[in-house]
């Protein structure tokens, strides 16, 4: 049953692109560097890696003069292995020129609507949905109030170190997102410039990241830019992760020099990487990935 | 034993945290799409049977403890100890008031429990769910009044008291829940 649903689906997303002239393109799934965020976890076969998502592949070709692409692979992540976490999963990636990250978010929302039926979405910047969850200001507060919030909620935590942003993110996914998107589709947009990964940053008081991310029943669904070209500060960025693998005494990632020579080039534009079998989750109702995939990684 | 980490917390497996040992009941994995990956889980205490529900950092690792459930025969208590035997080894473990705490009121002699032993002690008790234990003391029964569905207090030969239907004597013998402390049904 789940191989139908899944056809069907893939077959309505295609048309999805087919009718606004964005095209497929395929990238290299095995490369020689990859993305060095200190918890993305990629699978290094004889010094090269099985990609983790085909961003910097896909932002080449469009600093290339590409226009509009999007691309269903194969996308591979070491150890993340849970309900809604498979080691090998399909991502469809996206990447519209001349989008900004709402425009790209309008463009979710119809997506949303066509391949799986969901309703109108809703928008709350990262700010309005902490406030409003736990009355808090995530820009603004430091540890010792964000390990209150936890206490009040009572979520123990085993000892964790004192990492602003992970804090945040307990917070996040444990009391936020499991309630998030009920009825329909909910974006968080404007993160922390400390979270900004690949997105440009909006030097406003306080400075956001142009990112957002999609959530349905709880579940995150994907993750947006309004991109990042500045090579300067994209290495910067790359330079910091490195440096936070080596505290976390994790093994170094050789920088894509490639990735970053294009980035100059790359147009302005938006783009987005949704996990499919999350999607065909959603749309089968059911708890688990495992009864989404024809094969889990423990019986791969 | 050594140490084991989040990936290997199955269901089962137990750990010392904050100096007990707990059974893994549940581990959940959580991963913001950008960061840190948690997994939460949910501890059963074995010596005091609270369950509690805690967040750790994927990777964490946790001691693993020398903690297994056996099946032992009670034997018999001295007030202060309660006896059992091991029906397949015959090796003797004796247990504290403290322990057995409010097990002990269902225990007959040659009943078989499991028993959670730690480091070869054994810390608490399970009495088997279902224990058939004969009426020493209740108000004499009323006849024809079974339909109303009353009850009354019954004392059983351990010492333990259920509520039971009215027509219920001494001398009868009861199957009991032990898990609720609810009277089943009158046996032979």
């Amino acid at each position: 049953m789940s191989i139908h649903l899944r056809a069907k689906t893939l077959a309505k997303i295609r048309n999805f692109f087919a009718t606004r002239n964005v095209i497929e393109v395929e990238t290299p799934l095995l490369s020689h560097a990859t993305n060095p965020a200190p918890h993305l976890n990629s699978f290094c076969l004889d010094n090269l890696y099985l990609q983790t998502s085909p961003e910097f592949a896909m932002k080449r070709l469009l600093a290339a003069g590409s226009g509009d692409i999007y691309q269903i692979c194969k996308a591979f992540r070491e150890s993340e292995i849970g309900r809604l976490h498979n080691p090998e999963f399909t991502i469809l990636e996206w990447y519209r020129v001349g989008f900004d990250h709402h425009k790209l978010m309008d463009e979710m929302n119809e997506f949303l609507k066509i391949t799986i039926n969901a309703t109108e979405s809703k928008r709350f910047t990262y700010r309005e949905i902490f406030a409003e969850f736990l009355k808090i200001n995530p820009h603004e507060s430091n540890i010792a109030q964000l390990k209150t919030v936890a206490q009040n909620n009572n979520l123990s935590v085993s000892v964790l170190s004192d990492d602003y942003d992970m804090w945040l993110q307990l917070l996040f996914t444990h009391l936020i997102e499991p309630k998030l998107g009920q009825e329909s589709p909910v974006f968080i947009y404007d993160f922390p410039v400390s979270q900004a990964m690949l997105a440009k940053v909006r030097t406003e008081k306080p400075p956001v990241a142009s990112r957002f991310e999609v959530y349905f029943k709880g579940i995150e669904l994907a993750n947006g830019f309004h991109e990042l070209s500045d090579a300067t500060e994209q290495r910067k960025r790359f330079l910091r992760d490195l440096a936070e693998r080596q505290k976390l005494n994790l093994p170094p990632i050789p920088l894509d020099e490639n990735f970053l020579l294009a980035l100059p080039n790359l147009p302005d534009c938006s783009g987005v990487a949704l996990g499919i079998d999350r999607l065909l989750l959603l749309v089968a109702n059911i708890a688990s990935l495992n009864e989404i995939l024809c094969y889990p990684f423990f019986e791969a | 034993m050594g140490t084991i980490s989040t990936n290997e917390w199955k269901n089962g497996v137990k750990v010392m945290h904050d100096g007990d040992p707990c059974n893994i009941l549940e581990n959940e994995y959580v991963k913001p799409g950008k960061g840190q990956a948690f997994n939460r889980v949910k501890l059963r205490n074995l010596r005091t049977g609270r369950v509690l529900e805690k967040t750790f950092k994927s990777g964490d690792t946790l001691e693993a403890a020398d903690a297994q459930d056996v099946e032992l025969q009670y034997l018999y208590n001295d007030g202060e100890m309660w006896h059992f035997m091991s029906p397949t080894t015959y090796e003797q473990y004796t247990v504290s008031k403290a322990t057995i705490d409010d097990s002990a009121k269902w225990l007959k002699e040659q009943d078989v429990c499991i028993v959670t032993l730690w480091n070869n002690n054994a810390i608490s008790v399970i009495p088997p769910i279902f224990v058939t234990l004969k009426v020493t003391d209740t108000d004499p029964g009323m006849r024809g009044d079974t339909a109303t569905g009353g009850s009354k207090p019954a004392t059983l030969e351990t010492g333990a008291v259920v509520r039971v239907p009215l027509f219920i004597n001494v001398g009868d013998i009861l199957k009991v829940d032990t898990r609720t402390g609810e009277y089943m049904s009158r046996g032979k």
